[in-house]
């Protein structure tokens, strides 16, 4: 990968509001490469989506998120692809991952109320012809999400000059 | 009473910054770009590294040149990074910071009237680590025209028959200046042609951008005559845990490691199996860093450009040392005034040596956004002071 790229894309990964004349002086670049290298990004789709991470809780909204493990019988030339795509269709679904492990497909659900992701669960997914079995996790508290801490971390004990 | 301290002592002035220091203090809601540490944590697994060791119960001192699987990991950063190979049993001392080598040092190899070179503007401890250990320190001042580099002519301008040792501090605080292989050979030549020793502070040597750091002694020649210092503080972001060494040749890494036997005994345990985890595995986590003091460097240069403010582009370390000469004030009067007036607080350039006349060292150990708030202050600042006029 060309090294401007993977700058590009590492900055972008922590902070995707970056204001184009401010990256460009960071990567020591101009702003219409930057801008054109990001649209060919977003084009090849190596750049998938721009995403906020918001703590819902502190935004005072409810939200619920699970966590199911998927058990799957695999399709002859398929695999697993057709029943994950056809789980990626669900709204309340916000990630599908094939793992290796004691079961196939991670979900991640979000609901508004637990009483709805059950629902959702029980009624939708596990349905599913080649579904053999779920298990639910409700997330209970978020630690870390996106490399970021959702927790109050102490400020810096540094003396304000120095040597 | 019968007078108690030494004169020596008396004679030496305290650190020109610990009177801003104090005037900070007193101000919490200033922004500060005075800090010379590096704002990140220490890398995790550093840490825990550290938590481990107290936990095993490694509560005791370890030999008095350090730990053996120290030591040798330290030789073979050194051979992978500045291309120079030191005998972990006999040419290492880990000590406390890398303070401590330029105390042991000076003190192992001067005699009284000795004179020692110290190129300005730099790091406060020279001057008063020589004089404590009665030798003659002579300031190089150096200049901006020639981006704070030393020269071979101002060298071989301030050589006597008394010089005994050249201090090289590069990566440079409080300028950002380095000395690239180009810059260091010719310096190299004097220093053999008037049989000099060098101490070569290394501190930074992580913290280079652009060009990767060069040792002088790995010059032709330059390993016997060279004591190179560096430590965690810097590059592994580890400056709480007083962890450094110095590297010398056999003869004189054993009268060395006699004072640090009997004045210090070893360095903290703890914080030396914690930096073998450093040495072995945290490459990638010195990188991140170095990435991102080098797009702050970028972003301030950048800024000062916009506000017309002379600065020169450092390419170590992490400080910028533009030149505020055109305001026609001291660097205290500008220092301070900027901190009354707008709450920002940097360290006035005469800190580290009169030469610093003019000058304001800006760190940029402070995430962007910290920084954004205080260039744009800093920016208010200086066009008041032209508007002024």
């Amino acid at each position: 990968m060309k090294e401007m790229r993977k700058q590009i894309l590492k900055y972008l990964e922590k902070n995707s509001r970056a204001d184009l004349g401010e990256l460009a002086i960071l990567l020591d670049s101009d702003e219409v490469s930057i801008a054109n290298e990001l649209a060919q990004m977003e084009k090849e789709k190596v750049i998938c989506g721009y995403h906020t991470l918001i703590d819902w809780d502190k935004a005072g909204e409810e939200r619920v998120n699970a966590l199911i493990e998927v058990c799957v019988k695999p399709q002859r030339d398929k695999g697993f692809d057709k029943t994950a795509e056809r789980i990626c269709n669900y709204p309340e679904v916000t990630a599908v991952y094939l793992t290796s492990g004691g079961y196939d497909l991670l979900v991640t659900v979000e609901g508004k109320t637990l009483m709805e992701v059950s629902r959702f669960v029980s009624g939708k997914l596990s349905p599913i012809e080649d579904v053999i079995s779920t298990t639910t996790h409700f997330i209970l508290k978020k630690y870390k999400d996106h490399g970021t801490l959702m927790f109050h971390k102490n400020k810096s004990e540094r003396m304000p000059v120095t040597p | 009473m019968r007078e108690p301290l030494s004169k020596k002592i008396v004679e030496i002035k305290p650190s020109g910054i610990r009177k801003f220091f104090d005037m900070v203090s007193e101000m919490p809601d200033a922004i500060s770009l005075g800090v010379g540490e590096p704002d990140f944590d220490t890398p995790w697994r550093i840490r825990e590294e550290g938590i481990y060791s107290l936990e095993r119960g490694r509560t005791f001192y370890t030999s008095n040149a350090g730990l053996k699987e120290l030591k040798e990991e330290i030789s073979k950063y050194l051979e992978r990074k500045i291309q120079v190979s030191y005998d972990p049993a006999s040419e290492i001392i880990v000590t406390v910071g890398g303070s401590e080598g330029i105390d042991i040092a000076l003190r192992a190899m001067l005699d009284p009237g000795d004179e020692v070179l110290i190129p300005q503007p730099c790091y406060v401890s020279y001057l008063p680590c020589t004089t404590l250990a009665n030798g003659v320190p002579v300031v190089v001042p150096l200049k901006q025209e020639n981006q704070f580099k030393l020269t071979a002519k101002e060298l071989k301008a301030a050589i006597t028959p008394k010089t005994k040792i050249l201090v090289l501090p590069y990566p440079n605080n409080p300028t950002g200046a380095i000395m690239t292989k180009e810059d260091l050979e010719p310096i190299a030549e004097v220093v053999k042609e008037h049989d000099l020793y060098v101490l070569s502070d290394e501190i930074y040597s992580e913290l280079t951008y652009k060009y990767d750091h060069v040792s002088i002694a790995s010059l032709p020649g330059m390993r016997e005559r060279t004591l190179v210092i560096n430590g965690f503080s810097k590059g592994f972001a580890m400056t709480g845990w007083r962890l450094g060494y110095i590297c010398a040749q056999k003869r004189i890494a054993e009268q060395m490691l006699k004072i640090h036997q009997f004045a210090i005994m070893c360095a903290p345990t703890n914080s030396q199996y914690a930096a073998i985890e450093g040495l072995r595995n945290c490459e990638g986590e010195v990188q991140e860093m170095r990435t991102a003091y080098n797009q702050r460097r970028r972003f301030l240069l950048h800024e000062f450009k916009k506000m017309k403010l002379d600065c020169f582009e450092p390419f170590g370390a992490f400080y910028v040392f533009p030149c505020i000469k055109e305001f026609g004030m001291t660097s205290e009067e500008f220092a301070t005034r900027l901190l009354d007036e707008e709450k920002v607080a940097a360290v006035p350039g005469t800190a580290f040596g009169d030469c610093g006349e003019g000058f304001l060292r800006v760190s940029y150990a402070y995430s962007l956004d910290d920084l954004r708030e205080a260039i744009s202050r800093l920016g208010r600042f200086v066009e008041r002071l032209r508007a002024q006029g």
